[in-house]
């Protein structure tokens, strides 16, 4: 048996290779495909050697694809990493930052930050992470009887301030003008198209100290799931490695909200599909969600741009389509 | 002295729960807490275990208070197992019974093979190791109860804390988890201190009781003393008699109904 124990950091080593060749393989795909098709060697040469390909497709590869494709990784990691945390700290495998209202209320900040016509990074990020700042503190504080973090009553106080958000972003669409409508709709349903590389790094550079601050902590979230009392008594630091959790998450989720709309269900999608092939450990399942949501959310984005037969739907529709039915089948089966 | 507790009082919220309470454990003893339901025995485990900020008074562990050690420091000193509840953690037991050594290692807790070493033997030791690769939430109470401790068991500990480890199991598990206490106090020369709600298991294994009831020290010293027809009844608010065990040398408490209603 201690065969199996020692394997540790082998497997930690195995899974996070295993799921960054996927990631890998699927944005080169996501670099060949989209409404005008490049050759897998047409992208080669495009993207290692240096004006020797046509004009036209480089244009497409490195302005709009490439960065697109960045963006879709990213975000796809945030998401399943948000989702997972939530999982941990909540000990509730249906709890995802769209479920608990968290993404809503980022979501909101946003809007606001929009309207107010702040630039997209940082401006509207730091709207965004008050906004779901305000949330998660909202949701603690209804669901607080005694304990900061009661199951049940957490999850559902979570769908009633995410129905109360979608409620204040109705509500702020319909004060908006006309001209800026179109584009808010569209960025809120978890829009990838109109992304620049620069944007694309300012967010890698927020979200990369998060994925380490994260996985830091992931033996501690291990111990968490044993229930708080054990977690202290094995000398972890419950409230503040709470804290720093939940915040580093909540702002992950805030700059990705606010780079690219809602989009809902990947952070139940992923780290539940992982925890059935990996196993429960957070020290690999933390590695696995960066790189396995990260490909996943460009698949979910080549289909959206693939799907239909003139322009483009938002990545957040699919992600949606094949998560809500998977959050039933969960839900039914936890009940069960 | 492992434990000494001097005028200790805990509140929750404006609700006193704990009165000035104040006894002594010694090293290797095995001292069991008694007393009705909500007398505050789970809360004092936890306030031994510095999960709860106590609001008056001093514990000491080892001759220090117990507020000077650091989290890493007590937990090498002080393993706790909680009362037995539904344990819906999706590991499997060796995985859980190896965190017992997270106090030992770094911050990703990856083990080498002395703490692999420990897994394995407090996993014998407990009877488990036909289990070791089944998952927590498939297992019998007794034997979550075992794993619990044989994770506390790897924390090498000086003081196990436990909160009822015997509620809800049939009476061979009882003893079973009963018997691997005592064995643990002969091999290892740990201090065990227990909450327990029943009196003759209490009776059978420890050196001394300590009945609390209502947040006091109602009663403290070796069985013999603390189970006395007069004291019991006083604590429970019912008849009681006591008599010697056909099992050894201990107090037996045998319940009276009340009169007539068994005639």
């Amino acid at each position: 048996m201690s065969q199996r124990f020692s394997s540790l950091s082998v497997r930690m080593i195995l899974v996070t290779l295993a799921l960054t060749l996927l990631l890998l393989a699927v944005m080169v795909i996501g670099l060949t495909m989209g409404s005008s098709s490049s050759g897998l060697e047409a992208v080669r040469t495009i993207l290692f050697k240096d004006g020797a390909g046509d004009a036209m497709q480089e244009a497409i590869i490195w302005r709009i694809r490439l960065p697109r494709v960045l963006l879709a990784a990213l975000v796809g990691a945030a998401l399943s990493l948000g989702g997972l945390v939530f999982q941990a700290l909540l000990k509730n495998p249906l709890a995802e930052p769209y479920i608990l209202g968290i993404s809503g209320g980022a979501a909101i900040g946003a809007i606001i930050g929009i309207m107010l016509g702040l630039s997209r990074i940082p401006g509207v990020g730091i709207t965004a992470f008050l906004g779901s700042l305000a949330t998660l503190l909202l949701i603690i504080v209804i669901s607080s009887g005694r304990t900061v973090l009661v199951k049940d009553a957490l999850l559902l106080s979570g769908v009633m301030v995410n129905a109360f958000c979608s409620a204040v972003i109705m509500f702020l669409l319909s004060i908006t003008q006309d001209s800026r409508l179109h584009n808010i709709i569209f960025w809120l349903m978890g829009d990838l198209s109109a992304s620049m590389i620069q944007h694309v790094g300012m967010l890698a550079a927020i979200l990369l100290p998060c994925f380490i601050v994260i996985f830091i902590h992931s033996n501690r979230m291990n111990l968490l799931l044993l229930g708080s009392d054990m977690a202290a008594s094995m000398g972890v630091h419950v409230r503040l490695v709470t804290l720093v959790l939940l915040v580093t998450t909540s702002l992950m989720i805030s700059v990705t909200v606010s780079q690219c709309g809602l989009i809902g269900f990947v952070g139940l999608v992923i780290p539940h599909l992982l925890r059935l092939i990996i196993g429960p450990d957070h020290r690999v399942l933390v590695p696995a969600c960066i790189f396995g949501g990260g490909a996943y959310m460009v698949v979910c984005d080549l289909l959206a741009r693939v799907l239909p037969a003139q322009g483009e739907m938002p990545g957040g529709v699919i992600t949606a389509m094949i998560g809500a039915p998977l959050f039933i089948i969960l839900l039914r089966r936890s009940k069960q | 002295m492992a434990i000494r507790v001097n005028k200790l009082s805990y509140a929750y919220r404006r609700t006193p729960v704990l009165h000035d309470l104040t006894f002594e454990v010694a090293r290797g003893e095995c001292f069991i807490v008694l007393g009705p339901n909500g007398s505050g025995k789970t809360t004092l485990i936890k306030t031994l275990a510095n999960l709860l900020p106590v609001s008056g008074g001093d514990i000491f562990f080892r001759d220090r208070p117990l507020k000077r050690y650091s989290r890493g420091d007590l937990a090498r000193r002080v393993a706790y197992v909680a009362q037995a509840g539904i344990d819906d953690s999706p590991f499997s037991v060796k995985e859980m019974v190896i965190m017992g050594r997270t106090p030992y290692l770094g911050v990703l807790g990856v083990e080498g093979r002395t703490d692999l070493e420990f897994a394995r033997q407090a996993i014998e030791y407990t009877g488990l190791s036909r289990l070791s690769n089944r998952r927590m939430n498939s297992l019998s109470g007794g034997e979550r109860q075992r794993a619990h401790i044989a994770r506390a068991i790897c924390q090498q500990p000086q003081l196990i804390l436990l909160d009822e480890p015997t509620a809800a199991l049939d009476l061979a598990h009882q003893i079973r988890i009963m018997d691997l206490m005592a064995t643990l106090i002969k091999d290892q020369g740990i201090t065990v201190v227990m909450v327990s709600h029943d009196i003759n298991l209490a009776a059978m294994y420890a050196d001394r009781l300590l009945l609390i009831v209502d947040g006091r020290v109602a009663a403290c010293g070796p069985p013999a003393q603390v189970i006395d027809e007069q004291t019991l009844a006083r604590a429970y608010g019912c008849h009681i008699l006591v008599d010697r065990s056909p099992a050894g040398p201990w107090p037996r408490v045998n319940l009276v109904p009340k009169e007539g209603s068994r005639t």
